[in-house]
């Protein structure tokens, strides 16, 4: 009894640090929350002793995988030992490949401090060199798929900078507002009691706030430059604004949310490739919109998100169910901008099934094949004129693209 | 199960379960069948007095705890409803202006000048009207209460900041009368949809339990003790049909609140047995999507029905 007192601390202790270095948020304070838990349950029965240290250490319904996975290596059971003893041998998961794909950051690590990682490849480095560049006019208006890795460096600066100003929302919360619409009770009597006599008036009007944005970005082989690029951009989105979630797809979707949240540009986009399997794969659309709609979209999309799709269309799967999937996006998202690169042939015109299955659901469909095109969409946007696209784009929403295109668009047909 | 048996005389507080078998005991005791990650959370947050999160899909009970808890702890049940734009002035507490400035009238009506007597009437409990927040931080002689701040995803990030305080301290700061704190920390049971994710630093200072869809068998003696008078073959049927459904590529799987809708549903149109247009008809009370009814209505339905009625036949 005594040895279990003393050990178990430590174990949970060793356990909780093997969490963090997991990548699970897990502070001191929890640590000791867990050690308080452990020793309220005991030892008496497994399922408790687990039951325990996952209300504790886990606050997400996605760490319950890695959680699982961890308890059952560190804790792992021998089953000849009597019930509780199991728990005082922790052990490191044996050599070997780890069994499925969420184990290899846990194996890490569990490994982290005996030795690095090994066989861990460096990822794909797609872009190396220093720019040298002098010709920005040229640049602006040059495809993504014909720079030089030093070109596309210099373009990557410039879309860094790019800003994404869309229209805020308004919320029910309200300020203090001098020009509001609304009195403000409470600051009306704080200024009646400084003020000599009488009761002033105060305004309140309601605060505004930045939606919400989902990036859909497509990595097959058709798209991988501008996919990369778009990356680029959607990652200086989530540097400049909160609520920006990312998502890419090929045969897969993948979140890469956490990836992007990256400060260094280079090292958040080698981390989206590292975790990203089918990397200039081929395409499934519909099958990836349809997990997002079943798995994600609850959780995104509630308040008033802004979907940004970008993809060229060319679907492998013949479009299955990708006009259902695509309506099923539109309906739950406040706006769908479609962004495709294959707008940059002027006698664009949209034959492939996919395209033509998409074309008729979204709110909007740009081109994205170039910086110009890039900073048409920020322009596009931009408060001002959005509330005229939002217009354009409900009259045409059941028609071809044509209305919800800008006419300052150059290159569409 | 180491509660004493027969029910606790009304208005007498009960103890806190003293064990995670205790407090399985004491949510069967609310008709609430839990299962053992859920009872292990509620009993470790009562014992060292954090809140609880619960979060799961819509309808697998999370603000049902929260209500047995009450009634099985004789507690009164304080419920805070979250939506988008929730603010301090709904959720804490707000000042009683017209009363105020009608207090601020008579004043000078009646030519009373000392200003700083004035500001302190005014500011007095007399003129505070106590949101869920507030009013669970008062004393109780039946004890502390449960408090249930419900569907906390609906609110937005500034709500949040604002409970950690009410959270890790139990206290709301007023600023005009100082800060107000409970002699006994309320029971706080917290929930969310997921519809977004929630600040880590909110779930820091709670434990977390995930409620996931019952087994067939838990399933089932949900449904016995909430719907008693379904027929047992009815209610062998159902479950299979719906967990069957839960498998199957939806977009909203149906939850435990929607097998109980339904059986009342088919109990209602005096079915004692499933079939196949009892099922069409009433469909709409198990998916709530367009989509999915069109999708599972008719074939599917019938192959879905054909196992469970299969089933539900072998003991």
């Amino acid at each position: 009894m005594t040895a279990e007192a003393g050990q178990l601390p430590l174990h949970v202790l060793r356990f909780a640090r093997t969490l963090r270095a997991a990548g699970m948020p897990i502070g001191p304070g929890r640590v000791l929350d867990a050690l308080a838990a452990a020793a309220e349950v005991g030892l008496a029965r497994r399922d408790d002793f687990y039951w325990a240290l996952h209300a504790v250490l886990v606050s997400r319904a996605d760490q319950r995988g890695l959680f699982d996975e961890a308890f059952q290596l560190f804790f792992r059971a021998p089953d000849a030992l009597p019930a509780g003893l199991e728990l005082l041998l922790p052990r490191a998961p044996a050599a070997g490949p780890p069994r499925r794909e969420v184990t290899r950051r846990l194996a890490e690590a569990l490994a982290a401090g005996r030795a690095a990682p090994p066989g861990s490849s460096p990822p794909p480095q797609l872009v190396a060199g220093r720019a040298e560049w002098s010709d920005r006019d040229a640049l602006r208006t040059k495809d993504f798929e014909q720079m030089s890795a030093e070109e596309l460096r210099e373009a990557e600066r410039a879309v860094a900078a790019f800003r994404l100003p869309v229209p805020d929302l308004r919320t029910r919360r309200l300020r203090a507002d001098p020009g509001g619409d609304r009195i403000d009770p409470r600051a009306m009597l704080r200024a009646a009691l400084r003020a000599p006599a009488g009761i002033p008036l105060r305004w309140r009007s309601a605060r505004p706030r930045p939606p919400a944005i989902v990036a859909l970005c497509d990595v097959s082989g058709s798209m991988s430059r501008y996919a990369r690029m778009l990356l680029r951009f959607v990652h200086a989105l989530a540097a400049g604004r909160e609520r920006v979630h990312a998502f890419t797809f090929g045969t897969r979707l993948t979140p890469v949310t956490r990836q992007l949240q990256r400060r260094d540009p280079d090292d958040a986009l080698a981390a989206v490739a590292r975790a990203v399997p089918g990397w200039e794969g081929g395409t499934r659309i519909g099958a990836c919109l349809h997990e997002f709609n079943l798995r994600w979209s609850r959780r995104l999309l509630g308040q008033g998100a802004v979907v940004l799709l970008v993809t060229d269309g060319l679907d492998r799967d013949d479009a299955r169910g990708l006009a259902e999937e695509t309506a099923r996006l539109r309906r739950s998202c406040r706006r769908l901008v479609w962004l495709n690169p294959l707008l940059r042939y002027a006698g664009f015109e949209p034959r492939a099934a996919g395209v033509r299955a998409m074309l008729p659901e979204v709110h909007e469909f740009r081109p994205v094949h170039d910086l110009e095109s890039l900073s048409q969409l920020v322009e596009a946007l931009a408060p001002a004129r959005a509330a005229e696209f939002l217009r354009a784009a409900r009259r045409s929403t059941r028609g071809a693209a044509a209305g919800s295109v800008p006419p300052a668009a150059p290159r569409r047909a | 199960m180491s509660v004493p048996a027969g029910a606790p005389p009304q208005g007498a507080p009960r103890a806190l379960p003293a064990s995670v078998d205790d407090a399985v005991a004491l949510l069967a005791s609310g008709d609430y069948v839990a299962d053992r990650s859920l009872a292990t959370g509620l009993f470790l947050s009562l014992r060292l007095g954090r809140p609880l999160f619960l979060e799961g899909e819509a309808g697998v009970g999370k603000t049902e705890v929260a209500k047995v808890l009450a009634r099985a702890l004789a507690r009164r049940l304080i419920r805070l409803q979250c939506y988008e734009g929730l603010d301090l002035a709904s959720a804490a507490y707000e000042w009683d202006y017209p009363r105020q400035m009608l207090e601020i009238r008579v004043a000078e009506a009646a030519r009373e000048l000392d200003r700083a007597r004035l500001e302190h009437d005014l500011f007095s409990e007399r003129f505070l009207v106590k949101r869920p927040l507030l009013q669970a931080l008062e004393p109780d002689p039946a004890g502390p209460p449960v408090l249930l701040i419900d569907e906390i995803d609906r609110t937005d990030e500034p709500f949040e900041a604002f409970l950690l305080e009410v959270l890790s301290d139990f206290q709301v700061t007023i600023p005009e009368i100082g800060p107000v704190r409970a002699a006994a920390p309320p029971l706080v049971v917290i929930t969310s949809n997921r519809t977004r994710e929630v600040h880590d630093a909110l779930k820091r200072r709670c434990f977390y339990a995930w409620i996931d869809y019952p087994d067939a068998a838990r399933e089932l003696a949900i449904l016995r003790l909430r719907v008693p008078q379904a027929a047992e073959r009815l209610a062998r049927e159902v479950v299979g049909f719906v967990q069957r459904l839960r498998t199957r590529d939806l977009f909203k799987l149906p939850g435990v609140a929607e097998t109980l809708d339904w059986t009342q549903a088919l109990i209602t149109l005096d079915r004692t047995a499933l079939d196949g247009d009892a099922v069409d008809a009433t469909l709409g009370v198990l998916l709530k999507y367009q989509d999915d009814v069109a999708r599972v209505r008719g074939a599917e339905a019938e192959a879905i029905l054909g196992e469970a009625v299969q089933e539900a036949r072998v003991p």
